[in-house]
């Protein structure tokens, strides 16, 4: 087989541009199993919520899905604050999170799925905006704005939550939850509170990763499953709370998938993120950045 | 009781049910029955690696279908008997659980979890990448109308399930009895401490995943001729995985009796809401019950009762 170079330098571009999108799909699940070692199973259902809401709100008044998504992030916090509430009270404080939480996050995954096919079908459901339908051209090489603006504003979006992470009192206190929290009550700062923000915050992430999705392809309710691999190959290559490590590693997989799309027909492209987490978790689980 | 005597009742107890089943003239009793046995089997099976170690398996799907399509490949090659399928489906399950726990064992429990939701996917597409087995199209297994001894298929495909659960749940009283089990338990309650005092973790949880694994593939691998027409979408549908998480979980995840009490009343449940309401409702009972076991009796039904039994020994 060869590979011509304008092919093999689209497939690139192409992976870049999904790898942004994947680094919005992943954030939350690196705050949530990251740093605050919640193992989320359910992240892709909430993204899949998203998407619909996007939808719903785009088909019936027409506005833009990026921007319904900004204005519904209080709602998805709103909702992440409720789980982490029930999360803590039924597992944590029980000591009981690894059987029954995971079972707990499992069951939220498949009552949101189902759920959404009793309400929706298994239809696939898709957006209009302005941005989806064309393509800048820079020689051979081809831009869809679907690809480049969700990939921008996620970018931006992880840009944002690294500000807060590093600069801000809580993102401090959510950094160093993950390594003491008795020091954390030293400090006066309620490390349940910080728990709970962090993750409704990861959750709230979930909604704008659902805009993206939807704008990127037509969306049915099954689709969060392809996501589980992705995300969690993601968040484990690039070392388990890092942002930074998981921008690196959402586009190295972006462009892996691409390449294997491009060059091997896409019914082999699921194969290859979990393909990649296998291998992550059997010679590299501290992930690429990890020690 | 002793392990043996309970085998034997078990068994008994078994062939008492075929007989009285020989009764019934009405075929759907054994199609019904078949289900509710093949779920006694996968949550007996998914119990003896997340019941008695604590680990959480999502791919019981994944697993489960490897033994259907191991049927599908070996039938297309050349026909053998449903046993021989068993023996064959339930290595081939056996071999890749001790692959995924020999890569993902030694990491935190978390890591194996989402291994095997992973394990899921990449089966799939191989199997959707596979033409021999029909792809993605799909295959079809004709089955023949009547069977040797028993007469009617349906009813041998009955009989044959019914002795993988009986063999399931003996298997998995036997090492809840036994030093196997007791180094179970430690893992459970506390993996650290048991490493410490010189329990060979690794060890005992690669045995409890090639056991469980083996388990699923051998429900897996009737299933062809039961269905008739097997694809993938099927094959490894996501419901294999919740149920065989919720049965255990509802009727309680430390004892054998645990995982057949949830089978029995959650499988029923199902065929009876599937007939009379609609499948997607079954699906989203099943993942109510769950979540509400979880929350609100995390040792499900054998937890709830095992108090009143208690208090009138004593």
């Amino acid at each position: 087989m060869s590979f011509p170079l304008d092919l093999l330098i689209n497939a690139i571009v192409a992976g870049v541009l999904l790898g942004g999108f994947y680094a919005a799909v992943t954030c939350g699940i690196s705050i949530a199993f990251g740093i605050l070692d919640i193992v989320n199973i359910a992240h892709p259902a909430f993204i899949i919520l998203g998407s619909y809401i996007a939808y719903i709100v785009n088909s019936n008044f027409g506005f833009d899905p990026i921007l319904v998504s900004i204005v519904m992030l209080p709602a998805f916090y709103a909702l992440g604050a409720a789980v982490y509430q029930v999360y803590y009270v039924s597992f944590e404080r029980r000591g009981q999170e690894a059987l029954r939480g995971l079972a707990f996050f499992f069951g939220l995954l498949f009552i949101t799925e189902v759920v959404l096919i009793l309400v929706f079908g298994v239809d696939y459901r898709y957006v209009e905006a302005v941005y989806i339908g064309p393509t800048l051209h820079y020689g051979f090489i081809d831009l869809p704005l679907r690809m480049l603006v969700p990939c921008l504003v996620s970018l931006l979006l992880i840009l944002v939550l690294q500000v807060c992470l590093t600069r801000t009192f809580i993102g401090r206190a959510i950094m160093a939850v993950a390594q003491d929290q008795e020091a954390l009550r030293l400090m006066a700062a309620d490390p349940i509170r910080i728990k709970r923000i962090a993750f409704a915050v990861s959750i709230a992430t979930a909604s704008l990763a659902g805009a993206f999705l939807i704008v990127i392809q037509p969306v049915e309710p099954s689709v969060g499953r392809d996501y589980i691999g992705r995300v969690f190959a993601i968040c484990v290559m690039g070392g388990m709370g890092s942002l930074p490590g998981t921008v690196i590693a959402a586009m190295l997989l972006g462009v892996v998938e691409s390449f294997t799309a491009t060059f091997y027909g896409p019914s082999w492209a699921p194969a290859v993120s979990f393909g990649f987490l296998l291998l992550t978790l059997a010679f590299r689980p501290a992930g690429l950045l990890g020690r | 009781m002793r392990s043996w005597t309970f085998t034997l009742v078990a068994v008994v107890a078994g062939a008492a049910l075929f007989a009285l089943s020989r009764f019934v003239q009405n075929d759907y009793f054994f199609f019904a029955g078949y289900v509710v046995l093949q779920y006694i089997v996968l949550s007996t099976a998914w119990n003896i690696l997340g019941g008695y170690c604590g680990y959480v398996n999502f791919g019981t799907a994944a697993l489960f279908a490897l033994g259907a399509y191991t049927s599908v490949a070996i039938h297309k090659f050349h026909p053998v008997p449903i046993p021989v399928l068993i023996v064959i489906g339930g290595a081939v399950s056996a071999v890749v659980g001790l692959g995924i726990g020999y890569l993902t064992l030694r990491l935190r429990g978390a890591f194996f979890s989402i291994a095997t939701l992973a394990l899921a996917v990449v089966i799939q597409t191989l199997i959707i990448n596979w033409d021999y087995v029909g792809g993605s199209r799909g295959a079809y297994i004709l089955r023949p109308q009547t069977a040797p001894v028993i007469g009617s298929y349906i009813q041998y495909l009955f009989l044959i399930m019914l002795v993988l659960a009986v063999a399931a749940v003996a298997v998995a009283r036997l090492i809840e009895r036994s030093r196997l089990g007791y180094g179970f338990a430690t893992i459970r309650d506390d993996e650290i401490a048991a490493e410490a005092s010189g329990v060979p973790t690794l060890r005992l949880k690669l045995i409890a995943t090639t056991l469980s694994g083996a388990f699923m593939g051998m429900a897996g691998a009737p299933l062809p001729y039961y269905v008739g027409y097997l694809d993938p979408a099927s094959g490894f549908n996501l419901a294999y995985a919740v149920n065989s998480i919720a049965m255990p979980v509802i009727g309680g995840t430390t004892t054998w009796i645990g995982p057949l009490i949830g089978a029995i009343l959650l499988g029923t449940l199902q065929q009876w809401v599937t007939v009379t309401i609609s499948s997607a409702v079954n699906l989203l009972i099943v993942g109510l019950l769950l979540v509400a076991f979880v929350i609100i009796a995390p040792n499900g039904i054998v937890g709830l009762v095992r108090p009143l039994f208690q208090r009138g020994h004593r």
